[in-house]
């Protein structure tokens, strides 16, 4: 293999993983705050056919983007309002979540299958960094999105461990109860996450639609939102090493279509499995490695709070 | 009741530890009542007229044979993976791989049919029905032993093999199993009459209804009767409690997952052999998923899951029809993820007694 092909299969990881990143991000801030949302995947959905309806409409992809965190971010709202306020189970309204964003992203798509969006995410030339031999091509000669994303990760890394609001966040996600009798406010601080959480996830569902393919295709997410839920449990609740952590997921999906491109003998399907098979098996590991280090999940993920309970 | 001054009608929420039985049919019925309310808002505002629509799918269902069978049609696999789902939700064991256990049950019934062609019915059927259960037994185990033993997280694992499935099934009809003579169209051969599960009554309704029907009457009798059932009641509703009374945790999710994954499987096997004959890529139109729904509307219940099975059933038959006015069959899901919406929400008034409180008053006056 060439160095040429290397560095286009790392580039692809870089792409390929944004919108994990995104997503994961997303719902390590949820979880942080202790609402598990397996809705991901629906809310990316939404985010994907939002943004690139509004994209198109405008011809802006700015607008489109806008569009979609503003459909993740709504999408937040009803598993906020229910897991929150209503205190249903988060496992199922996170599913119904995803069946009702796999359907609605269908239903709005429809007329759009195969349509050209006309202003796309593109490469943006950065001076100096891009032209960096072997690190310029795979880390800087990106659209936007993934240069930002740079930012927000060590952004977000210090709002969740080095700032007040951060400590307040892990507090909720921990031990609610004595969160709240210290004067935090648990369902403000878990609506406010979920909401984000589901924002985030919309910028990783236009993503794919609006820079990383950018077509709209039917369930065009495929399982990426499932793949960022695991990611959070991979990168131990952190967002440096969800960054990090994407690229990982992002470079087997992108092998498999560069392998599939230099035409080696193996079936496309055996290459289509992989990023699914690899996800079960890093999850296996990682359990295994949370367990002996002992890294948990929040304490309080997934279980509603119950003044009255206290 | 607490006599401490509250706020003028402020709005409190406390526990119903017994929660009336007329709630528990009222709050599902509301529920749907609002979810066609607020998908007929979606339809109005995406420019189709909603009564159209949906007078279209009530008499296109109920109004027709073909309606009528295609309801009972989708609701055998519904009903079958729903019931397995639903075994497995009990004991808060979140199973949503029913799509991949059902794909790698047609899967193996399928291998059966085609490699043993000449062997009688009586042979070839039993035969089926056991891979189908095993096949989906192991893939649902694939997941369960990493979360009995390392506590892996078997939501994620049980979606990713659904995907895995999925492509497998299509390697084989792209590929080896293709039909030779099927002027390369992704087919397996048509099955043997000995592989084909029988039709009622010179109607296209298979043998696959009374598979799932028997299934339920034993499901209900073990989940309410049995000491296993018990013991996956007591697990799903207290993990500690069960580990307290001594319960083998392991063992039960191990046994559970594979129970619960053969059920899918057998899914699988009654479409290929009593419906579609042949093994093709999307068989399935997402049942396994479906299913997640039947279940929990259901409550985790088998009888009841035969009765929502039935009734989504309905609901996907009358996607179909309403493809023809142009509306998509997406629109099902949406119903259907609304639907749960509303039941999530509305159980709080099942489980819950909302009440608004009076404004204060003095210990005597209270109860008066």
């Amino acid at each position: 293999m060439s160095t040429g092909f290397i560095i286009a299969v790392l580039a692809t990881a870089v792409t390929a993983g944004t919108p994990i990143f995104y997503a994961a991000l997303g719902e390590l801030i949820s979880e942080r705050s202790g609402v598990l949302n397996l809705g991901v995947e629906g809310m990316m959905l939404v985010g994907a056919v939002t943004g690139f309806m509004a994209g198109s409409i405008t011809q802006n992809h700015w607008i489109g983007l806008l569009a979609a965190m503003a459909a993740g971010g709504a999408m937040g709202f009803i598993h906020a309002f229910l897991c929150v306020s209503l205190r249903a189970n988060q496992v199922v309204s996170g599913l119904a979540l995803t069946i009702f964003g796999t359907g609605l992203s269908g239903y709005l798509g429809k007329s759009l299958v195969g349509t050209p969006l006309p202003d796309p995410f593109r490469v943006v030339d950065i001076p100096v960094l891009s032209n960096i031999p072997v690190i310029g091509p795979i880390l800087f000669q990106h659209d936007i999105l993934v240069l930002f994303s740079y930012i927000l990760a060590p952004l977000c890394w210090f709002i969740v461990f080095r700032t007040r609001a951060g400590l307040n966040l892990r507090a909720v996600g921990d031990n609610p109860g004595a969160a709240d009798s210290l004067g935090v406010n648990v369902f403000l601080i878990r609506y406010v996450s979920v909401i984000v959480g589901g924002i985030l996830a919309g910028i990783g569902g236009a993503y794919i639609s609006m820079a990383y393919v950018p077509t709209w295709m039917e369930n065009m997410v495929a399982g990426r939102g499932w793949i960022a839920v695991a990611l959070v449990i991979f990168a131990t609740w952190n967002p440096l090493n969800a960054l990090w952590g994407s690229y990982v997921f992002g470079g087997i999906d992108a092998l498999g279509y560069r392998l599939q491109a230099i035409d080696v003998s193996m079936s496309p399907y055996f290459l289509k499995m992989l990023p699914y098979l690899f996800t079960v098996l890093v999850l296996i590991l990682v359990t295994q490695r949370n367990m002996v280090y002992r890294i948990g999940a929040p304490k309080a993920l997934s279980v509603p709070y119950d003044r009255e309970e206290r | 009741m607490a006599l401490e001054a509250v706020k003028p009608g402020r709005i409190t929420i406390e526990k119903d530890f017994s929660p009336s039985p007329f709630m528990q049919i009222l709050v599902p019925l509301i529920a749907v009542i609002l979810a066609l309310a607020i998908c007929g808002l979606f339809l109005l505002l995406s420019g189709q007229d909603p009564f159209a629509a949906y007078s279209k799918m009530f008499f296109g269902v109920i109004g027709t044979s073909y309606g009528m069978t295609e309801t009972i049609l989708k609701a055998i696999p519904l009903m079958l993976a729903g019931l397995g789902l639903g075994l497995a939700f009990r004991m808060r064991l979140w199973n949503i791989g029913g799509e991949g256990q059902l794909h790698m049950g047609a899967f193996a019934a399928t291998g059966v049919a085609l490699f043993m062609p000449d062997y009688p019915i009586w042979v070839v059927l039993p035969l089926m029905f056991l891979a189908a259960c095993f096949a989906g037994g192991v893939w649902a185990l694939l997941c369960a032993v990493p979360r009995a033993y390392l506590g892996v997280n078997e939501t994620i694992t049980t979606l990713m093999l659904n995907y895995v499935a999925i492509f497998w099934v299509d390697y084989l009809v792209y590929g080896p199993w293709k039909d030779p003579e099927g002027f390369n169209f992704p087919l397996t051969a048509t099955f043997s009459e000995s592989a084909t599960l029988p039709a009622l009554a010179g109607s296209r309704i298979h043998f696959g209804l009374i598979i799932g029907l028997i299934m339920a009457v034993i499901l209900y009798v073990v989940i309410y009767k049995t000491r296993w059932g018990y013991e996956i009641r007591v697990i799903g509703e207290s993990e500690p409690a069960a580990r307290y009374a001594g319960m083998n945790i392991r063992r039960q999710i191990i046994l559970v997952m594979f129970v619960s994954g053969a059920l899918c499987g057998l899914a699988g096997m009654s479409e290929v052999s009593g419906l579609v004959h042949r093994l093709r890529p999307g068989f399935s139109p997402g049942y396994g998923y479906t299913a997640i729904i039947v279940a929990w509307l259901a409550n985790l219940n088998p009888l009841a899951t035969v009765v929502v099975a039935v009734l989504f059933g309905a609901l996907e038959t009358g996607g179909y029809i309403i493809q023809t006015s142009g509306i998509s069959a997406n629109l099902v899901s949406v119903i259907q993820g609304t639907l749960l919406f509303f039941v999530l929400g509305g159980e709080i008034l099942v489980r819950y007694r909302i009440r608004l409180a009076k404004p204060a008053v003095s210990a005597g006056e209270d109860s008066a």
